[in-house]
């Protein structure tokens, strides 16, 4: 009997044995690696953080110096250290807002055509096409602008607007070519395609119910996608157009090779002006002060807070409606 | 009582699908029928036909004459937005316009015509409100959101909708399939009292549904039209085996 | 006129004028591309792949340098940023959730809407100021910056896709959930992963502003890292607000050469992606 008790323990135990070594953890690098990619994702966050950080340091001379009155403040003058951030302000704000008014008719009307009014194939191809556009880079756009485009526009477009409308502040002054007026087309020309894309697929997520609805009524084509179509998207364009602001406000190489580079602040749009973006991309590179890149820097900032602020406002009501009826078209 | 519209030897080809077969029947004024039939028989595609929906549609083909009042509205040169005036439609899920109040819903088709002034439109949305019984229940809310309402009442407004442009034939795909039990009461009775003013056609998957709220009950399977005829004969005495069949439940 | 008619004519109208719009919209596009084509193709020979710009006057000489200079930033800040965004892609597809992980997005998010011109200013307080000199280090750094987020979302969303139960019978296996993720997942999802990182070059391989103050740009060759670089699109930049005409016309032939070859990266990244869609 104490045998066979013997034998049981022993084969209780070795089971046990066993077990514990099939279970064991062996040394799997898991931990290892799972912190390895919290390190990396949480880098992302760093240097956000960072890069916000870091900028408001690096602009303190400036902002000690001038305080609030850097954003309100008309001269840039590097010689005698005196700065002030809104002819760069002004300019940006002209270029993207003209630049908005003129590309979104063209944006959503290029949408609805490929979506509403031309076959798919069609449709597609000019999508593509308009892809192409965004995938261009500034510096090209650019580089098209200064040589081919702004000559065209001293030649044509802007004597004609010298002579016939000099009446209006906005039209005085010599044609110079490089002008705010070419940066306004360059910068249209550049948000189109984003504005475009968004657009088409807020569309494409109007539900076909709707526009059934709108048909079976007895609508044209055209009163359709007004009362059907157009409204149900309207958060998403506005989302879209937000996006395309936020883009040209950022835009650099492109306009400061067409806008002339002059930091002044004037109602003509043949005049040359300056951005945020290209004051920074002349200057900063041979500052000539502590004060001068402590200046330009602050300029950065309020640019990094204002894409900041309409970017997240543009993702917020693109979002919503994506969020909302997905209800999926025909196309 | 005459014939409003009359299907002659309509067919429907969807690419090379052959929907809808040789379909040859009178739709008497100021009733209602029902069209009825399983899953996939066409009906639905009947339905779209009669307000030239399938224009919408790349790649149908519609052929054969479907006459309204006299008139082909087939025919070479009729415009189909003028066609979708006289010949409204209530969908299956029901679908205001979310972008728009109660009151710019109802008059969404009527303004398409042309301005109106504040007193005619607050007339047309009260009268078309009343006809379909929802004025009580909105009528301090005009200005609220047509989404606010509750299923049953957004497929009332999308009747009103329908209504407020002065159809003569009021098509209707499954109007109630959605909607729970209440107002799927609620909306036969409407149909009920709309016959006296439209010609009502009404597509249906639910036969009993058919036998309370139709005069006239076609019975389509395949694509073709099987029989059709008093809506109490058909589900007492069919003619047709196909349909006994049906309405006694051994298929579809 | 009946009202019917207006109304038609008025839907029509409308038509004709968004097909305005859109050719209005595709003729940029279509200049653009003729006189890149136009101006640059002439200039495109041997000596323009192989030389160095020469001083203005003397005509010929070539972008050689600047070519190499690209091919190295992109090399170097492909080196930070792609295991950056795949690391942290695959820390929020397997093993994150909740706030932090949202955190993280939303930081990829706003980074990818800063204007490049400010990734440089931040490279150049953490690079070029520390080590007292513009270098083709700060250069990659800032290029990096710009990389991370579109790697990193790319590649989650790609992960995303790879069907759980794949990773399951990988662990099921007794594979460690490491091994699983390198091996298994990732590596299903890897066609789709090399798009977005093919995209993400074409996209640097054109950015300008970053470089402006990092890696600065040379008119000869760099012999090492830690000094001025030169770049396509710096040397583009320059030439075409120079004014002399020889330089205006590299630069034309070098908006050609950059154009192809983001061109053709992107028709590579579709080519991936329809080989993915085929397995």
């Amino acid at each position: 009997m104490l045998q066979n008790q013997a034998d049981i323990a022993e084969t209780v135990r070795a089971s046990a044995a066993r077990r514990d070594r099939m279970t064991a953890k062996r040394f799997s690098g898991d931990p290892l690696f799972r912190g390895l990619t919290v390190m990396f994702a949480f880098s992302v966050l760093a240097i956000l953080l960072l890069m916000v950080a870091g900028m408001c340091r690096e602009s303190l001379p400036a902002f000690a110096k001038f305080g609030w009155r850097f954003i309100g403040g008309r001269e840039w003058d590097a010689v005698q250290g005196n700065f002030g951030a809104l002819p760069f302000v002004w300019g940006s704000i002209i270029s993207s807002i003209f630049a908005l008014l003129l590309a979104t008719p063209l944006s959503i009307g290029t949408a609805v055509f490929i979506t509403e009014i031309v076959p798919y194939r069609l449709g597609a191809v000019i999508a593509s096409l308009v892809e192409l556009l965004a995938a261009i880079p500034s510096v090209i756009y650019g580089l098209w602008g200064v040589l081919i485009m702004a000559p065209w526009l001293q030649r044509t477009i802007e004597p004609y607007l010298a002579d016939h409308l000099a009446f209006l502040p906005f039209f005085q002054g010599a044609p110079y070519g490089v002008s705010m007026l070419a940066a306004i087309f360059i910068l249209m020309i550049m948000v189109v395609p984003i504005i475009t894309s968004i657009t088409k697929e807020v569309i494409l997520a109007v539900p076909q119910s709707q526009r059934e609805a709108a048909v079976a009524l007895g609508a044209t084509r055209w009163e359709m996608i007004r009362i059907a179509v157009l409204p149900y998207g309207k958060s998403g364009i506005l989302g879209a157009v937000i996006l395309g602001l936020g883009r040209a406000i950022g835009e650099t190489m492109a306009v400061t090779m067409v806008i002339g580079n002059t930091p002044q602040i004037s109602l003509s749009l043949l005049a040359p002006g300056y951005t945020m973006p290209s004051v920074i991309a002349n200057e900063f590179a041979e500052a000539s002060s502590k004060l001068h890149a402590a200046a330009l820097m602050e300029i950065g900032l309020i640019l990094l807070v204002v894409t900041l602020i309409v970017n997240i406002l543009a993702r917020l009501l693109i979002w919503s409606v994506t969020r909302s009826e997905k209800g999926g078209a025909g196309r | 009582m005459n014939a409003k519209v009359q299907l002659d030897n309509l067919n429907v080809h969807f690419g090379g699908n052959h929907a809808v077969k040789n379909v040859t029947m009178d739709f008497q004024e100021n009733s209602v029928t029902a069209i009825i039939g399983p899953s996939g028989c066409g009906k639905s595609t009947v339905l779209r036909s009669l307000n030239r929906m399938h224009d919408l549609t790349p790649g149908s083909k519609v052929t054969g004459r479907i006459i309204l009042d006299g008139d082909n509205i087939y025919a070479k040169g009729i415009d189909p937005v003028a066609i979708r005036r006289r010949v409204g439609m209530v969908f299956q899920k029901p679908n205001p316009f979310p972008a728009m109040s109660i009151h710019d819903n109802v008059l969404a088709g009527y303004r398409l015509l042309g301005r109106i002034g504040r007193a005619e439109a607050d007339e047309i949305v009260e009268s078309s409100l009343k006809r379909v019984a929802l004025w009580d229940e909105v009528k301090d809310r005009l200005r609220a959101n047509a989404m606010d309402l509750s299923g049953g009442q957004q497929q009332r407004l999308c009747i009103a909708r329908t209504i407020a442009v002065r159809p003569e034939v009021i098509l209707m795909d499954e109007p109630a399939s959605a909607l729970d039990p209440l107002s799927t009461l609620k909306i036969e009775e409407l149909i009920e009292e709309l016959k006296e003013k439209y010609t009502i056609i009404i597509v249906t998957h639910n036969m009993q549904q058919a036998a309370r709220v139709s005069d006239v009950t076609a019975f389509f399977y395949l694509g073709e039209l099987i029989e059709c005829g008093e809506t109490k004969k058909i589900f007492t005495n069919p003619d047709r085996k196909q349909t006994e069949d049906y309405i006694t439940g051994r298929f579809g | 006129m009946t009202v019917l008619l207006w109304r038609r004519i008025k839907s029509g109208g409308m038509t004709l004028i968004m097909g305005c719009f859109t050719l209005a919209v595709l003729v940029p596009l279509a200049l653009i591309f003729i006189h890149i084509i136009r101006m640059g193709f002439s200039s495109i020979n041997l000596d323009f792949f192989l030389q160095i710009p020469k001083p203005p006057g003397e005509s010929g000489g070539g972008m050689a340098n600047g070519m190499a200079g690209s091919a190295i930033l992109i090399f170097l800040s492909s080196l930070l940023g792609i295991p950056i965004g795949i690391f942290g892609a695959i820390y929020l597809s397997e093993y994150g959730s909740g706030r932090f992980s949202d955190l993280i997005r939303f930081s990829a998010d706003v980074l990818s809407g800063i204007p490049s011109i400010i990734t440089g200013m931040v490279a150049y307080t953490l690079l070029v100021v520390p080590l007292k000199g513009f270098s083709a280090l700060a250069g990659a750094f800032a290029l990096a910056l710009i990389m991370v987020p579109i790697v990193l979302r790319t590649t989650e969303e790609q992960l995303k896709l790879v069907p759980g139960t794949l990773r399951e019978a990988s662990l099921a296996l007794g594979v460690p959930l490491w091994r699983t993720t390198l091996k298994v997942t990732l590596r299903s999802a890897l066609t789709g992963v090399m798009t977005g990182i093919l995209l993400s070059i074409a996209r640097i391989a054109g950015e300008t502003a970053p470089l402006l103050f990092t890696a600065l740009g040379n008119q000869f060759w760099s012999k090492s890292l830690f000094e001025p670089i030169a770049a396509m699109p710096l040397q583009i930049f320059s030439f075409a607000i120079s004014p002399y005409e020889d330089w205006h016309r590299l630069a034309w032939a070098g908006a050609l050469v950059l154009v192809t070859i983001m061109f053709g990266l992107s028709l590579a990244a579709r080519y991936f992606g329809g080989k993915k869609r085929k397995s």
